[in-house]
């Protein structure tokens, strides 16, 4: 499980999340919504722990373990891993050597998980030196496949890819995040559906993603406050026919 | 031998003339006496201490010669190994084949000036040895040659000339490692090297430098690349020198002639390297890629990089990237110079450190700050060279590895 209680934030001195509290349970995938630069891509990289983002209040708890300031790679260690918008180039380490590295000690297929997101094609090439938009998404994908965290950030997974790849992109989310998931012959969808671990949070603009991803949870973080906690669908609705405005009504009212 | 008295006397005139660059060193101080030594048999070569050995394979050395189709191996000033496993190759002293071969005349001293400076100078007026490595016209080499210069005997400044020629249409891979024994740090190396690569032939030379704390070393090196042909120049020291200078220079003079060089440099503490590359562009459709990697860890690197131009339709393009880790000195010094219309010419330079969002990045994949900063460093180190033999790209790999410990 993934608490956040009263979390503030500051980058360079100035102030970019309030007050935030979240809870993220086992089995469960919340979305984030919100205006650009309202703090959502600060709120992920608080949570996987990039000191630049410094916690001035509240705790970050994941696992029963207090990790507001634990560095990045032990935050990893303990199961937290991120898809990201915008990841810088590594040149002259080759993709399948990444996907190694996020693998750790475990044996994987590089080829084999590769082609599940069609980027076969791409392992003897510099990490994400050269890749498109699209082509970043998948990677990022790949690399969080072989690492199989139990809680996944992304950073908008859907912006820039092409409409080719925008389900491959959203199933593969879905399977990551066990949303797709079968009832066995011993156990009942209930159960299965009950016993899955993985969590989930997601920043989306468009929502493209729920058409793949059956999230639990909705959340508006607006101006470093998170304004609003619903049906992620409802969310969306709302914003796309009323706009962030209503967000600020919301809030006032809810002071 | 024909004009070898003229050779002295011009090298005679040029014995105090200091060179261009690089501090000035008085060789008065090495030892210039040679040193006899017995040839030694692939099973004394394979009896030799481990820590000697282990100098050997990390200058490239394959002590098991398994995958290499020939040997040449100097200790101090004799040559105690030398031979080939392949028919068309052949690798023979150079004093033997002054001695025995007259073609070897149209090769000597024709692309590096004896009088260039002391060095040369030196090198000719008590030549200690060194090789000739020859591939026939049409001989390809299955496995590269390998040669080594080492030195055991403190102090000794050894004067070595090496002539590589690759024929018309044949192929030539060569890996060259030079080093010192484990207990000698002062001493000089001089090397002479001239390279004739002929029409549509293929020559890959790649050198390891593996120097100890107190060596000065000045080699000396031309290159002429005909039609076609293809010269691939490699250099890797990574380990500690006092001082060492040097700037080989091709020249591309037969139409869609290609000249890359590639070099990856980490400096020590203590220890400075001046190093580049030079290539003139002579004929239509001749091409020329420089790339440098350079690695400050507390020494003084200078990398420099020079294209000239001579002729329109020609391309070259050098790339020049340091990294400071902990302390000293990179300073890149690219050169461009088109002298006619036409010319396609562009650089690329580059010092700085390390991104900490790149490090970040990998610590969000698991690996630790050490970790991920070797990961960088290693991937920064490795370049990619079209053309290079599994073998050598193996030897270099292996380098970069080593780096870690360098450079960590």
């Amino acid at each position: 499980m993934l608490l956040i209680e009263d979390l503030e934030v500051e980058l360079a001195g100035k102030k970019l999340l309030k007050h935030i509290d979240l809870e993220i349970k086992p089995g469960e995938t919340h979305i984030l919504f919100g205006p650009n630069g309202s703090g959502k891509t600060s709120l992920l990289m608080t949570i996987m722990g990039y000191p630049q983002y410094k916690v001035t209040g509240g705790k970050i708890i994941f696992k029963g373990v207090d990790i507001t300031h634990l560095p990045i790679n032990e935050r990893a260690e303990l199961g937290i891993g991120m898809a990201y918008q915008r990841p810088p180039t590594i040149h002259g380490v080759k993709t399948h050597q990444m996907v190694k590295i996020c693998a750790r000690d475990r044996d994987v297929e590089v080829t084999e998980l590769a082609r599940r997101v069609n980027f076969q094609d791409f392992l003897d090439r510099d990490v994400n030196v050269g890749f498109s938009g699209g082509e970043i998404k998948r990677s990022e994908l790949l690399q969080l496949m072989a690492q199989d965290p139990d809680l996944m950030l992304f950073d908008e997974p859907e912006s820039g890819v092409d409409i080719e790849n925008i389900a491959l992109v959203g199933q593969t989310i879905a399977r990551l995040l066990q949303k797709e998931c079968t009832p066995t012959d011993i156990k009942s969808m209930l159960q299965v559906k009950r016993e899955r671990t993985k969590m989930g949070l997601i920043i989306t603009h468009t929502g493209h993603i729920l058409e793949y991803v059956n999230a639990d949870k909705g959340q508006v973080l607006f101006d470093g406050v998170l304004s609003c906690s619903d049906n992620p669908r409802g969310i969306l609705e709302c914003i796309s026919q009323m706009g962030y405005e209503e967000c600020v009504r919301c809030q006032i009212a809810s002071n | 031998m024909p004009n070898r008295e003229q050779l002295r006397e011009r090298a005679l005139k040029a014995v105090n003339k200091p060179a261009a660059l690089g501090a000035d060193i008085d060789l008065a101080q090495f030892d210039l006496s040679p040193v006899e030594r017995r040839p030694m048999d692939k099973e004394e070569l394979l009896s030799l201490p481990p820590i000697e050995k282990q100098r050997l394979m990390m200058a490239g050395i394959d002590v098991t010669e398994s995958e290499r189709s020939g040997t040449y191996i100097q200790m101090d000033t004799s040559v105690v190994r030398c031979g080939t496993k392949q028919e068309g190759i052949e690798v023979i002293p150079i004093r033997q084949a002054l001695e025995k071969y007259d073609w070897i005349w149209d090769y000597y001293w024709k692309l590096v000036a004896v009088d260039a400076d002391k060095y040369t100078a030196a090198v000719e007026l008590n030549l200690h040895d060194g090789y000739v490595i020859r591939a026939l016209p049409g001989a390809k080499s299955v496995y590269p040659v390998q040669a080594c210069l080492y030195i055991d005997k403190p102090n000794l400044q050894q004067n070595v000339h090496n002539i590589i020629i690759a024929e018309e249409d044949s192929e030539l891979h060569i890996i060259t490692g030079c080093s010192t024994s484990p207990h000698t740090t002062r001493g000089a190396h001089l090397g002479i090297s001239e390279f004739f690569v002929k029409k549509n032939a293929k020559l890959s030379f790649t050198m390891i430098h593996n120097w100890a704390e107190d060596m000065v070393v000045r080699p000396r090196s031309v290159a002429r690349v005909e039609e076609g042909g293809l010269f691939l120049n490699n250099y890797i020291c990574m380990k500690p020198v006092r001082t060492l200078q040097l700037y080989p220079t091709t020249h591309l003079v037969g139409e869609n002639a290609v000249a890359r060089y590639y070099s990856i440099i980490v400096g020590s503490p203590g220890s400075e390297y001046d190093v580049g590359g030079r290539v003139h562009l002579k004929e239509v459709g001749t091409r020329a890629e420089i790339v440098a990697r350079t690695i400050s860890n507390g020494g003084k690197i200078i990398a420099r990089g020079h294209l000239i131009g001579e002729v329109p339709d020609i391309k070259a393009h050098l790339e020049c990237k340091g990294l400071i880790l902990n302390g000293g000195i990179i300073h890149a010094i690219p050169e461009l110079e088109g002298r006619v219309d036409g010319v396609e010419m562009s650089h690329e330079a580059a010092v700085g450190k390390i991104a900490a969002e790149e490090i970040a990045y990998l610590m969000s994949r698991g690996l630790s700050e050490d970790e991920a900063t070797a990961t960088i460093v290693r991937g920064f180190l490795s370049v990619d060279i079209p053309g290079l033999p599994p073998q050598l790209k193996a030897e270099i790999d292996r380098a970069v590895e080593q780096s870690d410990k360098t450079v960590m």
